[in-house]
């Protein structure tokens, strides 16, 4: 009975769009269901903090709409539909009213913003920009405004910052950290960009909170734990990101940090699967393209012909801050080694190194990053 | 000349204007770019591009 279901996708984001690519370069028609509870637009989540460096609306963003991925990947989307349920047993996806049954189904719905709970009435100022939809609202509020403050000085963060200067908006950040990107970035390099963003006019409030926003005016006043007050016109909230795991924990899928998947992407259920930003990879969660790139290319070989493992190779991470470009790969945790540096000013090259000389990580920033190929290719693959 | 796109973020290399800040020189063709050219906007390989049409 199974073998006549789809294969049914959940998300329309990088992953589910890439996997449905991949699956189409092999089989033109096998049958595919994709359902998203957004409008279905093809677009790439790390552009959505480069608009003003590239000069473009929301929806210059996007690469194409639902109507066009449905002719290009000979789809069945549904589109604003929320999944409220798994059937693992009946081999169903329970979308309120309907059922659809699935030979096999693909967890791919990304992760949930962290929002922070903070006292005051100007709520409705703050923006979490997690997809494509988020960002249009933000950029229509922004419309008309001048100063933007961001909590959160991880990559989202500081890239937002970035962008919004090279738009010309006034920008504050404020972060608890007492330094940028901390546990992405080793500190010279994190200061590097610090140093970069701030020649950019970026004002950082570091180690300390927002403790209260309150409408005035048309915008809100910050005040921070450390007494200082802000005024913005508009707040984004960039504090993280967390796998979404409850309704695959609430149908019977282990999981941990993301939904618990091995090598060949196949979660505690049979014929579910899963990848990208929700899911924990042999213990990895690693919410970047490139992870998700290499395992939509081994997922679709299983769903379509034989089962095969996804070898993750060197997983560089693009920051994309252009007054100061920068690339990590950073180093496993538990690797042994040191930070050895080279620095000239915001320029700085962070290798870390093993006993033996063996280079396990590296940061890179202004000119030293166009080094990031050449060092990706001599840091060992996190799987052999 | 043709150009190529990159599926992931939509950047596109011109065949006729290379990439010069990577060391390649306009005219060069997509099965002359370097295996391990990566997309400079989002990291991809070049697997990850795709012919396109332009105009």
């Amino acid at each position: 009975m199974t073998t006549e279901a789809p294969i049914v996708i959940v998300g329309t984001g990088l992953s589910g769009y890439s996997l449905a690519r991949e699956i189409r370069k092999q089989d033109k028609d096998i049958p595919i269901v994709m359902v998203t509870a957004d409008d279905g637009f093809s677009y790439s989540k790390p552009m959505l903090s480069t608009g003003f460096t590239k000069g473009k609306e929301a929806d210059e963003l996007a690469q194409a709409t639902s109507e066009a991925m449905i002719e290009q990947l000979n789809l069945d989307l549904r589109t604003y539909t929320t999944v409220t349920g798994i059937d693992t047993e009946a081999h169903e996806l329970v979308t309120g009213e309907e059922r659809i049954r699935y030979s096999k189904l693909v967890l791919a719905w990304g992760a949930d913003v962290i929002r922070l709970s903070i006292e005051g009435d100007g709520q409705d100022r703050v923006f979490s920009i997690n997809d494509l939809m988020d960002y249009r609202a933000f950029r229509e509020a922004l419309a008309g405004k001048k100063r933007v403050a961001i909590m959160g000085a991880g990559l989202i963060g500081c890239e937002f910052a970035n962008d919004l200067r090279n738009g010309d908006y006034e920008v504050d950040v404020i972060a608890p950290s007492d330094t940028l990107m901390p546990g992405l970035l080793p500190r010279p390099a994190a200061e590097a960009v610090k140093s970069a963003l701030i020649d950019l006019g970026v004002g950082f409030h570091l180690e300390t909170v927002v403790d209260r926003i309150d409408r005035e005016g048309d915008g809100v006043t910050l005040a921070l734990a450390n007494g200082e007050t802000l005024q913005a016109d508009l707040v984004i909230s960039a504090v993280g990101l967390r796998p979404r795991t409850d309704l695959a924990k609430a149908s019977g899928l282990e999981v941990n940090r993301g939904i618990m998947v091995n090598r060949a992407l196949e979660t505690s259920a049979p014929d579910v699967y899963a990848l990208g930003d929700c899911a924990e990879v042999d213990g990895h969660v690693m919410l970047y393209v490139l992870p998700l790139m290499a395992c939509s290319r081994a997922l679709a070989k299983t769903l379509v012909s034989e089962r095969t493992e996804v070898a993750y190779g060197t997983m560089p991470v693009m920051i994309k801050t252009p007054c100061c470009p920068t690339s990590v790969c950073p180093p496993p945790s538990d690797a042994e080694g040191e930070w050895e540096l080279e620095q000239d000013g915001n320029n700085v090259k962070a290798l870390y190194k093993a006993a033996d000389g063996t280079i396990l990580g590296f940061a890179v920033t202004g000119s030293y990053a166009v080094e990031k190929q050449a060092l990706s290719k001599e840091v060992p693959p996190i799987h052999d | 000349m043709k150009k190529w796109q990159c599926v992931v973020c939509g950047l596109i290399y011109d065949e006729a204007e290379g990439w010069p800040e990577d060391g390649i020189e306009p005219g060069t063709k997509w099965e002359d770019v370097p295996e391990d050219w990566v997309c400079p906007d989002c990291g991809v390989g070049k697997e990850d591009f795709e012919m396109i049409e332009i105009g």
